[in-house]
């Protein structure tokens, strides 16, 4: 190692006159092609931007003006923008019961996952039990199981429980498909806990369980926000799983709105809105989080 | 395969088998734990468990995980060799239907089209703007908006593109652009919906074009008026129309807006207001042949050569085609394209961020060793850093096909309903199948069967690489 970084800084040593002869000619054409790159990363940044920005302007016009002209129509024309969609909206009873579902379907899917996954990912990390580590090759087998495979036959199931169509129904799903990746993920990181900190406790005598509510939970704090985020926004954004297991009278905002596409041209001013009260939440979740949010997403990456 | 052989436990001496705490405390708290967890298990036991708490921790997620995870893959293996009723037996009919119902066929064909390109168009995408941002200051501003649609749902995608693929230019940002493209390529300056009075010298043909009720004689001024054209669609170079004048050998004439705005005008008479259709296709026809051609001025006078001496005039149905109007991008053709756009749009920043982390791990050293020998950017780029990035890369593409081969929400909300047939995919199938009148769950278990069959390598190449890491 030593030896590699010795030759490495020897032959820098040696060429470096040489590159300062090249390097003015060379620095010109790179100072250029930054220039080049930096335009070209604005214009894909505003291109990335648009069809967002086109959403937000499109829900802040009146619904003729929708109709006649693009959104764009706007910067020419400022006198457009309004808020009526978004007034309209909030006292459109549907949307906004359907706000309220996602809620009760999205916080209680999220905390389940966080404090079942938590219990079963530190007895994958710390107990002993016949089988152990064969029971979590299977759980990460699992981890990129489709939800597509489940929609039949859990539907049969909540409909012989008699909880097809409920709130709850969609709450247990998701969180069913949460876990394996919860496991996983927390598993992983339990395991990091040095050992000596899990055995003062033990010495100190703390039991199982608060061994896991004062030592384990706290120190998994970054695995666990990471989880949490992934899976709130997860859930927040899933429609397919809502569209049949959720209750058709309090749809999330989801199936709310994808109710609306069918009619798509005609309702512009209520789904342009709608669409972006949905986005909210996320966004304002992305980017007050976004560490979480990225390592959530490394570790997810095989999910 | 035991549970030994992937705990690790063989990296533990066989003298320190039982767990070191038990080794050096006196008396633990639970001493029959000592025989539960047995000898050589594992290097991570704190001290020994009862396995009856361990049953409670794992309880809640083995009970949801078997009945929600793990029984639907065994019902669905089960009921994809019965028919629609589930009552008979039918073999492997269900799979063959796959293959040979065309609106199957179509979905199998376009899933496999998303999971040839989706991925790859995103994972290039992703390399490209983690290598550019890599040194520049804002690139964490570019990260985040490219990043960005990863936090919204596929359904607040959908009804982003609907917007931007609406097929009417003036709506839609996608066909504005293009037209606007093509427009600056190829003017359209057409008239269409212009047309001659009812008394008026030009009679309708079939084809949509006009032309003279009698020959047109040289030495004649010819005159051409047309009604039907809104003064805000005029060219805006447009002169007042003039009289043409009659000039020896040749045909002339004009052909103008026989319309005043106002009012005043008077029909087929040059009116001082009236504007010529600058632009107009004049053809002179004999015999059905167009003998000679001339294109109309601002002022709308054109002249043609003597040859056109007896012919009829004609204004050709191209004068008066609808102007163009873009790309119908949810239409049976483009429909799958533009919808893998819109997953690209999503999920290239999922790429992004994992390259970029990737990048932020190769050794500097390798990468200036490399430009101090004289490799341009271009060969450090092809050279060292995709090879270096590859097990990255095969990652980034591995998750996103996995997800595109999924892909539901997307299609289900930008194909409009005309084309969702040829915008079909495997889980898009999978429900139609599966829910709704004439569901054949059947079809619909097969789908399921199918789809869990091609994630199978990725689920032995995990479980693999955990076995690994475990035994590490």
């Amino acid at each position: 190692m030593t030896t590699a970084s010795n030759a490495a800084t020897n032959t820098t040593a040696a060429t470096e006159p040489v590159k300062a002869e090249q390097s003015l000619g060379a620095r010109i054409v790179a100072r250029a092609g930054g220039g080049v790159m930096r335009v070209f990363l604005i214009l894909v940044g505003l291109f990335w931007l648009m069809p967002t920005i086109g959403l937000l302007l499109s829900s802040l016009r009146g619904a003729d003006d929708i109709a006649s002209t693009g959104w764009w129509k706007v910067f020419t024309a400022p006198s457009q923008l309004t808020f009526d969609n978004y007034s309209r909206l909030l006292d459109n009873s549907t949307i906004t019961h359907s706000l309220l579902s996602t809620v009760m379907i999205t916080v209680p899917a999220t905390v389940l996952v966080v404090v079942i996954g938590s219990l079963a990912g530190y007895a994958f990390a710390w107990m002993e039990f016949p089988g152990r580590d064969w029971w979590f090759l299977v759980v990460v087998g699992l981890l990129v199981v489709p939800v597509q495979v489940a929609l039949v036959p859990v539907s049969k199931l909540f409909g012989t429980v008699g909880i097809f169509e409920t709130t709850f129904g969609v709450i247990i799903f998701h969180t069913a498909f949460g876990l394996p990746f919860a496991i996983f993920l927390l598993r992983n990181f339990f395991a990091e806990i040095p050992r000596e900190l899990l055995e003062a406790a033990r010495l100190d005598g703390a039991g199982e369980i608060r061994l896991f509510t004062r030592v384990v939970m706290p120190l998994g704090g970054p695995a666990i926000a990471s989880l949490g985020i992934f899976q709130f926004l997860w859930v927040w954004n899933d429609m397919l799983v809502a569209l049949i297991f959720a209750d058709s009278d309090s749809p999330p905002i989801t199936v709310a709105l994808q109710q609306q596409v069918r009619q798509f041209g005609n309702n512009i001013d209520v789904l342009a809105p709608g669409a972006f009260v949905s986005m909210v939440i996320p966004l304002a979740v992305f980017f007050a989080f976004q560490r979480q949010f990225v390592s959530g997403v490394m570790a997810g990456a095989v999910k | 395969m035991t549970t030994a052989a992937a705990g690790g436990a063989d990296a533990v001496p066989p003298a320190d088998k039982h767990p070191s705490g038990q080794s050096s405390v006196p008396a633990p708290r639970k001493p029959s734990d000592a025989s539960a967890g047995g000898p050589g298990r594992s290097r991570r036991s704190v001290t020994g468990t009862r396995r009856v708490i361990a049953a409670l921790f794992l309880a809640p997620a083995l009970v949801l995980l078997g009945a929600l995870v793990v029984y639907p893959i065994v019902y669905s293996v089960y009921r994809s060799f019965f028919d629609q009723a589930g009552t008979g037996f039918a073999g492997l009919d269900n799979y063959k239907a796959l293959f040979t119902d065309d609106t199957i066929r179509t979905a199998v064909k376009n899933n496999a089209i998303w999971v040839v390109f989706a991925p790859t168009v995103s994972t290039v995408l992703g390399l490209i703007f983690a290598v550019l941002t890599e040194r520049i200051r804002w690139g964490t501003a570019f990260k985040l908006i490219v990043f960005m649609p990863m936090a919204i749902s596929m359904l607040a995608a959908g009804i982003i593109f609907r917007l931007v693929y609406d097929a009417a230019p003036e709506r839609g940002v996608a066909n504005a652009v293009w037209v606007g493209v093509h427009d600056t390529f190829a003017e359209s300056a057409g008239y269409p919906k212009a047309h001659p009075l009812p008394v008026h010298p030009l009679k309708a043909d079939a084809d949509g074009s006009f032309v003279t009720k009698a020959p047109v004689r040289a030495g004649q001024p010819v005159q051409l008026p047309l009604v039907g054209v809104a003064p805000a669609k005029m060219p805006t170079d447009a002169k007042p129309a003039k009289a043409a004048a009659a000039g020896a050998g040749k045909i002339t004439g004009t052909a103008w807006l026989d319309f005043t705005r106002g009012g005043g005008g008077r029909p087929n008479v040059i009116d001082a207001k009236e504007l010529g259709l600058k632009g107009i296709e004049v053809e002179a026809v004999k015999d059905g042949k167009v003998v000679a051609s001339a294109t109309a001025a601002a002022d709308g006078t054109f002249a043609l050569p003597a040859s056109a001496d007896g012919a009829e005039l004609r204004l050709p149905a191209s004068n008066f085609k609808e102007p163009y109007n873009g790309v119908e991008w949810l239409g049976p053709t483009l429909v799958t394209p533009g919808i893998i756009g819109s997953y690209v749009w999503m999920w290239a920043g999922f790429a992004m961020v994992l390259i970029a982390a990737g990048l932020a791990g190769l050794p500097r050293e390798l990468l200036e060793a490399a430009r101090v020998d004289g490799a341009n950017e271009w060969q450090v780029f092809r050279r060292i850093t995709v090879p270096m990035l590859a097990p990255v890369l095969a990652v980034v593409l591995v998750t996103l096909m996995i997800n595109v081969l999924k892909i539901f929400d997307l299609v289900f909300i930008i194909a409009p309903g005309s084309s969702q047939d040829d915008a079909n995919v495997l889980a898009l199938q999978l429900y139609r199948s599966s829910f709704g009148t004439d569901a054949d769950l059947g079809i619909g278990s097969a789908i399921a069967v199918l789809l869990l069959l091609l994630v199978l390598p990725v689920m032995y190449f995990n479980v693999r690489r955990i076995r690994k890491e475990g035994r590490r």
